[in-house]
Order: structure tokens, then sequence, then C-alpha cells
């Protein structure tokens, strides 16, 4: 989904803020978050496509209001709601206040035709372009490269579509690609010169560029 | 689902929340309640993780490559073997790029969707790496971002942005420091920082 995760190239956040000699956890609550993301994967309750997808449904104002951490929370108890595992009134009422989760899922699982690939389509060198179909459920091909053109830099191996897995309970491989981008073609005349992106893209998200 | 904003009526001024430690201490309790946490056992993972994991790591394989061709070229070849060599490896280190800083080329990392970052060679990210400023600038400007956080990259030098947004973890391997010609591979190790195996500093 076109969300608020999905910051790759927007202006606006200002300097970036580094924080001297920064530890590992800022707070004991930190840890304890790192901790129900161990155990939530443990138990099954997400995967890697569908925890991100849980974070990226956060109310955007949310979103850019709390750390990373509070991310990770939000997303988790999303999903163990979602899973039946506790209603949110039951959050409330033992965190003694309100309890903000994620948006709805809107997604159906990948929103492209994909099926199983194990043989890479593409080899390095080959021009591509990225589809563009913003879909409503999570990808991992972000908006700044869609619909764009670029070139096979280093083919992969074979991984499950996140697209797929953040939605359904099956999964699907496809082989990935490293794939370069001239700063231009994605920024136009906005362009730093002698600036090239390259994005880890699945094969369902690519076709030829011919 | 939408609980926080359509169900008591206040849409467009919402109750504040509970603080973060309520919030973290409640789901805690739920998880334990359901057999599926037990804190202890997970205290010692994120022990082992804040212990084993950090950039000392990242350090180490960078002065290796420094000092040991034939490591460099394996490194470059197979990442994860190379740095499983080492003793490296685990959760966020499964498929791990280098990619080499030259005369004419900077590397770059970033992960502009989450957080994407190789844990057993860098530990656990930054929270500048997390924020929103430097994922959505790292691809945009990279050249003006570098010189902001004080990296000034020549002009007639590439720069390379890579976007980890699938499985792949990136680390960058710096250039040896001219004048370190006399150094042991201890010595070089101390001079490598977290900062430019992520690309920031070269």
């Amino acid at each position: 989904m076109d969300g608020i995760h999905d910051v790759g190239g927007l202006a606006g956040f200002g300097p970036v803020e580094v924080e001297p000699d920064e530890p590992v956890f800022h707070a004991d609550w930190e840890r304890s978050v790192l901790r129900l993301l161990l155990a939530a994967g443990a138990a099954g309750l997400h995967n890697g496509g569908r925890f991100r997808h849980s974070i990226e449904r956060m109310d955007p104002a949310h979103y850019l209001s709390s750390s990373y951490y509070e991310h990770w929370l939000t997303g988790i108890a999303t999903t163990v709601v979602e899973r039946g595992l506790a209603d949110v009134d039951d959050l409330e009422r033992r965190a003694g206040g309100r309890f903000a989760l994620s948006r709805p899922d809107r997604g159906t699982g990948c929103e492209l035709a994909v099926t199983e690939s194990h043989e890479p389509r593409f080899a390095v060198g080959d021009a591509v372009r990225v589809r563009a179909w913003h879909p409503r459920g999570h990808t991992r091909a972000p908006r700044y490269v869609q619909g764009h053109r670029g070139v096979v830099v280093r083919v992969d191996g074979v991984f499950s579509v996140p697209d797929v897995e953040a939605h359904r309970d099956d999964t699907i491989g496809n082989p990935t690609y490293s794939v370069r981008f001239d700063a231009a073609e994605l920024w136009g005349d906005g362009a730093e010169p002698g600036t090239a992106v390259h994005v880890d893209l699945w094969e369902c998200y690519l076709e030829a560029d011919r | 689902m939408s609980h926080d904003h359509d169900d008591h009526g206040h849409a467009h001024h919402p109750a504040p929340l509970a603080p973060v430690e309520a919030r973290v201490a409640a789901l805690e309790a739920v998880l334990v309640g359901r057999g599926l946490l037990d804190a202890a056992r997970l205290d010692e993972v994120v022990a082992r993780f804040e212990q084993d994991f950090g950039p000392l790591n990242g350090a180490k394989v960078v002065a290796r490559a420094w000092t040991d061709p034939a490591y460099k070229a394996r490194l470059l070849a197979d990442g994860t073997a190379a740095i499983a060599e080492l003793g490296f490896g685990g959760p966020e280190g499964d498929h791990i790029v280098v990619v080499e800083n030259s005369e004419s080329v900077h590397n770059l990392v970033v992960c502009t969707l989450c957080s994407c970052y190789p844990w057993p060679v860098l530990g656990l990210p930054p929270a500048w790496y997390k924020a929103p400023a430097y994922r959505s600038r790292a691809v945009r400007e990279p050249r003006t971002l570098l010189a902001e956080m004080g990296t000034v990259v020549p002009d007639d030098v590439e720069i390379r942005v890579w976007d980890s947004s699938a499985e792949i973890r990136y680390l960058v391997l710096p250039q040896r420091p001219a004048g370190s010609e006399g150094l042991d591979e201890g010595a070089l190790a101390g001079l490598v920082t977290r900062d430019a195996m992520i690309g920031v500093a070269r």
C-alpha cells in the first residue's frame, strides 16, 4: 500500500538527528518490545510480510509521532487482536487507557499475477520496468520505483513473495533481483548527478523493458 | 480495529494513549496468559543480541578483508559465507551482500520501507537509521544528506544507494585508510566505524 511507511523520496522531514553514544535500548520497555516480537514470531502469529504490514497500517499521525519500538508494539498488538487472542477492550483495561491499533487489512494477497517460479526470467544486464499497480495490501516495491525503468545488477535466490504471505496462509516463491535505477529516471531534473539507487525486487514486480 | 477513532464518537479528538510502558505491559500480560511468552527465556535471547551482535563484528570482517586478499574475494562473492567464517551469523544475517567502496564509488545503505539492517555484523540499528528523515532522503538526495552528516563525497565519485527492501542485508566495505600500512588486523579493526559500514561516513 502507498502508506506512511513508504517514505523513499518524500521531502520535509528535516535533518537526520543523530544521538551520540546511543544505547541499544533507551528504556526497559524497548527491550520488552523485542521480547514481544520474538514471542509473536515463535508462536507463528506473523511472518515477515504480515509483521511489516501490521505496522504499515498504523494511523499516519501515530506512525510519525512514535518511535520504531512503538511501531513494533502497535503492529504486534494489532496481530494479537486480529488472531483473536485478545480484544482491544481487554488491552485497554489492562493498560489503563487508550491502546491504538492499526487500521484494518485491506489486502487480498498478491494483487499481481504470480505463480511459483524458481528459474530466474531475467539476467544481469537485462533492462526491466517495475510494474505500477499500487496495491491495497503489502508490497516491497516502493512507490518511488513503481513504473520506472532499471537494469538488473544481481540475481538472488528464491524467496517467499511478501505480498502473498502478508495476507494468506500459503506462500509463493519467486526469484529476487537487485535492480539499478539512475537517479534521473526516478527524480527527473531534480536528481543529484552521479548517483544511482538499487532496489531489491521480486520477479513478479518486474516486466521486460523492450 | 478502528476502535480508537470510531467507537467513542470523538473521531477528531481521541483520548490520549495510555503510556507506552503500560501498553507494553498489557500486551505482554496477554501473551504470558496465553502461554506464548516466557520472559526469562527470551531475556537470554535478547541479551545474546546485545552482547554478541554489534559493529565490532563488522569491523573484524572489514579488517580481515583489508589484510587478506583471498578473504576479501570470498567476502565480495558470498558475504554470508565469508562472514560465517569469522563466527558471525543469525537473525537478519542470513543473506548478506558486501558492497565495496573505491576511489570512484561510494556505497550507502538504507531501508526506505522499514528498518532492514544486518544485525549480526552491525547490531540493532540506531534510531536515526529507522527515522523518516534518513529513509526518505537517502534515495532522493544522498550527496546532500551525506554532506550534511559530515561526509563530503567528491563530485567525481559515484554514490550507489542500496535500498534493502527484500531479504538481502548490506554491509559496506570501506576503503583502507591511507597510512595504515603498518597496522595489524586488530589495530585496523579499531579504525572501522559503524557509520562507515552503513556508508554515512567514508
